[in-house]
């Protein structure tokens, strides 16, 4: 791969949500670029491309995952879940209700990240919350909705997070 | 307040674009893909400041995919929005990192990306103007050779020769000398702080065709669509109605999107290319420091006070670093000066407002438009004068509140309607801040728990003819479409002119369908979305669209129910006669005009229209600033308690409030919104945020890794907003603008909160445990 300085192609599978789909991608290619140009799920955001942001959070294997920072040829064998493939979270319908969208670019990571917290640490106390969300940053809101949305879904509340762990499919 | 007879106005109604953006299938510009879409990446100035000497391209064209190579000879023409000194592209001289000097088009983005890598551009150095207060020493180096050549776009901006300044604008009211010599207190303090940047999740792109027949194509995130056809118009010499822009819904902008940069370099691209669809999208770094940022800030201020405690005199003298290009920054000195003395009654004033040409990266409009900064200065010295004459701070601001009947620095007469009630801000924000309980507090054995108030204003500062139009449209089904040039960056406009609407017409917001995606071929002329004017602008635009229609609706039901119009209501759907509602018709069956059974019909669809332009303003006179600059002024106060640990001086935000007179809220909730952002952005900027220059003028840290923001926990523990609501009578529904008001007051309160806490007049940004630290090694002033 080296020398051809990433610009060799292949043809690969990625397991995105629940759906196995191929995709003709340069060894180069993020994971990031890939989900939006070729697969046409725009949810995960380009940002800062760097992983400081969060915006193009997705889940691989069920772990937050910053896919700029990951080369679609290294997540072949991995389900990997989009914002799009969580429109039934209730994590999504909270962040609608505790009214903790603004201009929205940050959501969808935000919502995908939050999902997968919930889902690890269903009791999660206020320092295990700061430290996940800290990887995501939301310019408009203050962060006091997406803390209520948070609050809104832990311990007792938080029976109808399901593992969103599609494993390998079709 | 709410009029409780209001249908849907001072309701919290759910945004409209909530759901949709909760999926992820909203689709922002860079969303857009397509095969064939060209891509556009940008070489870049690696010199704050130096002679091009050559550009070479030999090594570029040969890399894989590249179409064309764009220099900046080939178009050596200075663009501005309000003094035109900034070329598109470099050429002859750089003037700071980052600045663009040549464009590459190629097929994919990575292939232009590579190919920038290979252009070899020489430079000879010059001499680095590192601050606003070195662009101001006599002898300084010269950004720019002869700023007072370039075409002035607006009136109001004055460049001055063989200098740094790109602007200065004074304020004379009253007689300043006289006043301060006859003070019986006075004090004099300086501020300073460094540029910084917008930040908006979304970084700024664009992309433009030029089709066979002439029409340019244009699709960017942008809060000025008809900007961009306006400077395509004057720079490049292409028809106003040939050039049609498109925007989407935007990622974010807080002013940052308010200039036009990208749209001409796009424009350039495609034309390179035969006018073929190209895409410019900066990444991080770019729109960091190529795309312009917020202004740094220098201030002095006087204040002169009888020993009673009423301020007589005031002078402030302001350094704005604009970087290299005035662009907006020439707007915010204009509107620094013209609020400079924050919301109190001095008669005698005094201001130097000097928009300073540095080599940093060229400033634009931030939102609050360099408001956040001034207060900063004046609040800062309210604190340390109260203090001087032993007043408790909020007393002294009662005391010296402007009032309706007083003037503003530039002589604008206030009225009961142009400006909200101060001091029931004052007196709410007390109560919701605890004042009373003491305002410092020893919590613990190295803890110091501290509150901190700043009141603010701003007017509107819009150009004389700002307006907005709106076109409502109405449906088989009697719902309706409402079309207008408003756009929705996050701030909830869309949601709110559907409310303005829905309550003229009485009928669900369900009903409602506004159309989210701007297009300037379809929607009336709007200024632009800034200067949180769309409120007032383009809600009373709507307001008119909906009396226009209310009178069609009544002229068909008329006939059909063989009465007068004046006899008839509109309401939940329907047209029905005054004294026996149940006697009407629905909207659903005259929409589209009413058919008899005959088969005759009349009037045909509905189809309101509405339009609205500013009323009086005026530029300022050069040598005075007498004018009218806005068409109200929005007044406020923020607060914020702190727990300081005296050790390390690392401290925590506990409470943040805001209380804003910004006439009737429509939605209370996404007005909460604001406020809350509006903290949130104006406390990551008084605590973590700013550029870092090196001795050269090269940015340190144009990227989120090292360019600190606020996070997730390190917001304020609450937020506490409240509105008071006097209601403006022109505006609609009584409503006055609130987008940037939550910013403005939120660095003075956290910098009055920490002098306190600290013991330490803190005067300079960011306010990091690090920067404390050092303010006390350096000892006194």
């Amino acid at each position: 791969m080296n020398r051809h300085n990433g610009t060799s192609k292949a043809f690969i599978h990625l397991h995105v949500n629940g759906e196995t789909k191929e995709v003709g991608v340069r060894n180069a290619d993020t994971l990031l670029s890939t989900l939006r140009e070729k697969l046409g799920l725009t949810g995960a955001k380009r940002s800062c491309e760097n992983g400081d942001c969060g915006a193009c959070t997705v889940l691989v294997n069920g772990e937050p995952s910053h896919s700029c920072l990951s080369l679609a040829v290294e997540v072949v064998n991995l389900p990997i879940t989009t914002i799009e493939g969580l429109l039934d979270s209730p994590v999504r319908e909270a962040f609608v209700d505790k009214w903790a969208i603004q201009c929205g670019f940050c959501t969808p990571g935000f919502i995908v990240n939050c999902h997968a917290l919930l889902t690890n640490h269903p009791d999660a106390n206020e320092e295990i919350v700061e430290e996940w969300l800290q990887s995501n940053i939301c310019r408009c809101t203050g962060y006091q909705e997406i803390k209520e949305v948070i609050h809104s879904l832990l311990g007792s509340n938080n029976h109808s997070i399901k593992k969103t762990h599609p494993g390998l499919s079709k | 307040m709410a009029n409780t007879s209001w249908y849907t106005v001072g309701k919290p109604e759910q945004r409209i674009d909530a759901v949709e953006k909760s999926t992820g299938k909203v689709r922002y510009i860079g969303d857009y893909s397509a095969p064939g879409l060209m891509h556009a990446k940008l070489v870049k100035s690696t010199q704050a400041h130096a002679k091009i000497i050559s550009v070479d391209t030999t090594e570029a064209w040969k890399m894989p995919g590249v179409r064309a190579i764009i220099t900046g000879e080939m178009f050596p023409y200075h663009i501005g929005p309000i003094l035109a000194d900034r070329p598109p592209l470099a050429f002859e001289k750089v003037r700071y990192y980052g600045e663009p000097v040549a464009i590459i088009v190629a097929d994919h983005e990575y292939q232009a990306k590579r190919a920038t890598e290979k252009v070899k551009v020489e430079y000879e150095p010059l001499p680095i103007v590192n601050s606003a207060q070195q662009a101001f020493q006599k002898n300084a180096p010269l950004v720019h050779e002869n700023a007072a050549q370039y075409t002035k776009i607006i009136s109001d901006v004055y460049p001055k020769a063989s200098t740094n300044i790109g602007s200065h604008i004074k304020i004379r009211k009253g007689d300043f000398d006289v006043a301060w010599a006859n003070s019986e207190e006075t004090i004099t303090a300086t501020y300073s702080f460094n540029l910084s940047d917008h930040v908006a999740m979304e970084t700024r792109s664009t992309r433009v065709e030029i089709n066979p027949a002439g029409k340019v194509i244009v699709h960017s995130c942008s809060q000025s669509p008809f900007t961009i056809k306006k400077v395509l118009n004057q720079f490049f010499n292409i028809d106003v109605g040939n050039i049609l822009v498109h925007i989407p819904m935007v990622g974010g902008a807080f002013g940052g999107k308010g200039t036009v940069q990208l749209e001409p370099l796009a424009y350039l691209a495609s034309k390179a290319v035969g006018g073929k669809l190209v895409k410019l999208e900066f990444d991080r770094e770019e729109d960091m420091t190529t795309a312009p940022c917020r202004i740094g800030f220098d201030a002095t201020v006087q204040l002169g006070v009888t020993k009673e405690g009423k301020l007589v005199a005031g002078k402030y003298t302001y350094l704005i670093d604009s970087g290299a290009y005035t662009d907006q920054a020439a707007g915010i000195t204009r509107a620094a000066a013209l609020d400079c003395t924050g919301p109190y009654n001095i008669p005698n004033v005094w201001c130097d407002s000097y928009c300073m040409y540095t080599n940093h990266p060229f400033a634009t409009s931030f939102r609050g438009y360099g408001h956040p900064e001034l207060t900063f200065a004046v609040e800062r010295t309210m604190d340390q004068l109260a203090e001087k004459l032993q007043i408790d701070p909020l007393q002294f601001r009662i005391i010296n509140g402007i009032k309706p009947g007083d003037t503003t620095p530039t002589q604008a007469v206030l009225t009961a309607n142009n400006i909200g009630d101060l001091e029931k801000c004052i007196n709410r924000a007390k109560e919701l801040i605890k004042w009373d309980e003491g305002q410092c507090i020893k919590s613990g054995k190295n803890k110091v728990r501290t509150k901190g108030i700043s009141t603010f204003w701003k007017t509107s500062t819009t150009a004389t003819n700002a307006q907005a139009g709106a076109i409502i449209i109405f449906e088989a089904d009697g719902s309706v479409n409402l079309n207008c040039a408003a756009i929705e960056l996050g701030q909830g406009t869309k949601t709110i002119l559907g409310q303005i609407l829905a309550e003229k017409l009485g009928m669900d917001m369900n009903k409602i369908h506004v159309t989210m995606e701007v297009n300037t071929q379809y929607d009336p002329h709007q200024w632009r979305t800034v200067a949180s004017s769309t409120t007032f602008l383009a809600g009373r635009a709507v307001v008119f669209a909906a009396d226009h229609a209310i009178a069609q609706l009544k002229k068909t039901a008329a006939v059909v129910l063989q009465c007068s119009p004046d006899d008839l209501e509109v309401g939940g759907g329907r047209v029905y006669i005054k004294p026996d509602p149940t006697f009407g018709v629905d909207i659903k069956d005259i929409a589209l005009g009413y058919t008899y059974p005959s088969g005759h019909s009349i009037e045909g669809q509905i189809v309101g229209i509405g339009k609205h332009i500013q009323r009086h303003l005026t530029p300022m006179d050069q040598q005075t600033g007498f004018g009218k600059p806005g068409p109200w002024w929005s007044v406020g106060v923020q607060a914020v308690e702190i727990e300081l640990d005296t050790r390390d001086f690392t401290y925590s935000i506990l409470t943040g409030v805001t209380v804003l007179d910004g006439g009737t809220i429509i939605n209370p909730m996404t007005a909460t919104q604001q406020m809350r952002g509006g903290m949130y952005m104006g406390l990551s900027y008084a605590t973590s945020e700013k550029f870092v220059f090196d001795e050269h003028g090269i940015v340190k840290n144009s990227n989120l890794r090292e360019y600190p923001m606020l996070r997730y926990g390190e917001q304020p523990t609450e937020y506490l907003v409240d509105f008071i609501e006097s209601p403006a009578i022109d505006g609609p529904f009584g409503a006055r603008g609130i987008g940037e008001y939550g910013v403005i007051g939120a660095p003075a309160c956290l910098a009055n909160s920490l002098s306190i806490a600290t013991g330490m007049e803190l005067n300079k940004l960011p306010l990091t445990p690090e920067s404390i630290w050092q303010r006390k090694v350096e000892g006194t002033i």
